[in-house]
């Protein structure tokens, strides 16, 4: 028998993500799914899920949320305060939920996204195999609402032993060469690596937007649309770069300059507007 | 194979190629002789490239050596894509053309048209076949609102938006048909490959 998990309150942003759905780019579907990838795997592991389990990914905190039934539950991601009913609770490990208490998250201390996995997983409908919303398309659930009930899944596993996960490091995003770093007037990546760059508050799922001196273009026509890759730096004609994330366009008509490392992706999720971006080159 | 490489591959990332090759013909039959022959996460064509990531290169670069350019692209089915003419740019696509409004309908109708890739948003579909001449310019600023349904021109591209959404093409008119259904498969309607050929129909 499957659970319910109500919501009490939300955030700037709260959606369900899983691993997304992958292999439909060529219908022009995006990929989707948990823009902190590592988080939310996480998570689910903590609570005893299988990779494919879906859970919330919360913007900036001010999730509270409550069950109808006993279960495990874990948030990773941005560090911020955790209170089940009144009493604090650690995060980055699983604890327990009573049946109709209160989960509440704060405000994260550092970082923007957290990840809130349930034993059983949400088991909102899945389009094309995934239940992630995407913000671009409007593919899967809509973004989570107060009063919300979503439906929760029977627990398949035990909960994982703590499991102590590497400290985040904040460190650059790497950077490879682009397929047309050539549209750049000047080495595309040298010129990332070398200017002051942050994070513009117009960033989202779509894809981090770089605040800097821009960059100069050595060409102005017209690139034919192609295939643009998760963690493509595109270069519009404006010369502000973006790093496309998750909920990306599977094609563009503006040139990919450089390319970020994809295991440094999860750390354009939890950038905050006004945080430094800074790159280096991949050895 | 003979004759001068039909295709130049450059590195997307630490893992994804993107073959450029001479037309949206040429990449749409590479985009499906790659599908076929290689594992990857996503075969994606674009206007005159293939997008393969989540393969092994080695892997592509074989495959790629067997395809042939030259072979017939082996089409998919025929849609025929109902349209009631209304559309608020008619005028407008009648100008760039130096005809009349009736003979725009006339054109497009007589168009064979091949979904060759698809973007913007899904399940909308760049379909090639539009002759050079009859190259439309987009909309200077874009319309805050395209209605779903909507069949449109830009450059030498037609396209039926599925869902509502801004846009910067020419509307010529309307069509009532589900160009995006997730229950179908493939939820695309004009999934790459697809001929499309377009009917008037009285509102």
């Amino acid at each position: 028998m499957t659970a319910s998990l109500e919501v009490l309150a939300t955030g700037a942003l709260v959606t369900v993500q899983d691993r997304g759905r992958p292999g439909h780019a060529h219908l022009g579907v995006p990929r989707s799914g948990a823009l902190d990838a590592p988080a939310h795997a996480l998570a689910q592991r903590l609570v005893g899920n299988g990779p494919d389990a879906a859970g919330l990914e919360v913007l900036l905190g001010g999730l509270g949320v409550r069950l109808d039934e006993d279960r495990w539950v874990a948030v990773t991601g941005a560090t911020l305060p955790a209170r089940v009913g009144d009493r604090a609770v650690p995060t980055g490990r699983a604890v327990r939920l009573p049946a109709h208490t209160p989960l509440t998250l704060g405000t994260p201390l550092g970082g923007a996204r957290s990840y809130l996995a349930v034993s059983g997983g949400l088991v909102v409908d899945p389009v094309l195999g995934s239940r992630s919303t995407d913000t671009l398309s409007g593919l899967g659930p809509a973004p989570v609402r107060t009063g919300d009930r979503l439906p929760v899944g029977v627990p398949a596993g035990e909960p994982a032993a703590v499991e102590v996960p590497a400290p985040p490091t904040g460190g650059p995003l790497r950077l490879h060469r682009g397929p047309r770093a050539d549209w750049c007037d000047g080495d595309a990546v040298d010129l990332l690596v070398r200017g002051a760059w942050s994070c513009a508050p117009d960033s989202d799922r779509v894809g981090l937007r770089l605040v800097g001196d821009p960059l100069p273009r050595a060409r102005t026509d017209e690139l034919a649309s192609e295939g643009v890759v998760l963690g493509a730096v595109q270069l519009p004609p404006d010369g502000r770069p973006v790093v496309f994330l998750a909920d990306h366009p599977t094609t563009g008509g503006y040139p990919v300059v450089a390319v970020v490392e994809p295991a440094d992706l999860w750390r354009c999720a939890q950038l905050r507007p006004g945080d430094p971006v800074r790159f280096t080159r991949t050895r | 194979m003979t004759g001068p490489a039909a295709y130049r591959m450059v590195a997307s990332g630490p893992s994804a190629l993107l073959l450029e090759v001479a037309d949206a013909a040429a990449a749409l039959s590479l985009a499906e002789h790659l599908r076929e022959e290689v594992d990857a996460t996503d075969v994606v064509p674009g206007a005159c490239t293939v997008l393969v990531d989540g393969a092994e290169p080695s892997a592509v670069a074989g495959a790629v050596e067997r395809w042939d350019p030259t072979a017939d692209p082996d089409h998919g089915p025929l849609v025929e894509v109902p349209v009631v003419y209304d559309g608020a740019d008619l005028a407008a696509v009648a100008d760039v053309w130096g005809c009349t409004v009736r003979e725009v309908v006339e054109r497009h109708t007589s168009l064979e048209l091949v979904s060759a890739f698809c973007g913007f948003a899904p399940g909308f579909a760049y379909l090639s076949g539009v002759p050079d001449e009859w190259s439309v310019p987009r909309l200077e600023s874009p319309r805050p609102r395209v209605p779903a349904g909507s069949v449109a021109l830009a450059g030498t591209w037609s396209a039926v938006y599925p869902t509502a959404s801004p846009g910067g093409w020419r509307l010529l008119g309307r069509t009532d048909v589900a160009l995006w259904d997730t229950r179908r498969t493939p939820p695309a309607l004009l999934a790459p490959g697809t001929r499309v050929a377009f009917r008037e129909v009285r509102p």
